[in-house]
């Protein structure tokens, strides 16, 4: 699974992205970021707010409740402020 | 036409090209950098190109358009640059007027792009989000 951030979120983790393997428990985005959390002190950080963040999956705005697979490229990132 | 780049471009030749056959009118929004700090834009690559075409998708069936097009600029950008163009080319001004309305709110709520200003990430506003909404209740 790649694992992309952008904005703050990248700042904080001082990575824009990373490959994880996940494991056969991880169904959902909320999974993921409860994994991230565990492993890691500075994830905690960054996902202590979760309504700070949103997420996508393969492109697609999806809400932490969305699954996750495997291949799936999954980025965390603030509300957009483009245009 | 969808572009995302860090050069600027040229907003009277993008509204020109759009002129042509059957069109009666062209409606256009320019986004510039307001203030004296400028700005850095950080995007998604790929989801935001995606992003931006399944909204003019979704804005072409809604209204009967000939022509778009969306540019977007990344990187640093001085006091007074211009940062978007949403331009659309109809027969008929409503059309163009309301779609450009439409891509312009959708660019501003959906679109992964992140403003930094002086050092802090801008951030979203409420009002953008409310102004995006209405467009569901169409």
């Amino acid at each position: 699974m790649t694992l992309l951030y952008f904005a703050w979120v990248r700042q904080k983790l001082g990575k824009g992205q990373e490959e994880i393997e996940p494991s056969s428990e991880m169904k959902t985005v909320n999974d993921l970021i409860a994994w991230l959390v565990a492993r890691d002190a500075e994830y905690a950080e960054v996902f202590a707010d979760p309504s700070r963040l949103r997420v996508a999956v393969n492109q697609d705005h999806v809400s932490f409740d969305a699954p996750v697979h495997a291949n799936d490229e999954v980025a965390f990132f603030p509300p957009v402020t483009g245009g | 036409m969808i572009r995302v780049q860090s050069e600027d471009f040229d907003v009277g030749a993008e509204i020109a090209a759009l002129h042509g056959d059957g069109v009666g009118a062209v409606a256009s929004f320019t986004g510039a950098v307001r203030g004296d700090a400028g700005l850095t834009l950080e995007h998604y690559p790929g989801m935001t190109e995606r992003e931006i075409a399944r909204h003019v998708e979704e804005a072409r069936k809604r209204w009967p358009l000939l022509g778009v097009t969306i540019v977007h600029r990344i990187g640093r950008l001085e006091p007074g640059a211009n940062i978007v163009l949403v331009a659309v080319a109809s027969a008929h001004r409503d059309p163009a007027f309301r779609a450009c309305e439409f891509l312009m709110d959708y660019l501003k709520t959906k679109a992964p792009f992140w403003k930094r200003e002086g050092g802090e990430w801008v951030e979203a506003k409420a009002s953008d989000e409310d102004a995006a909404k209405r467009w569901s209740q169409l």
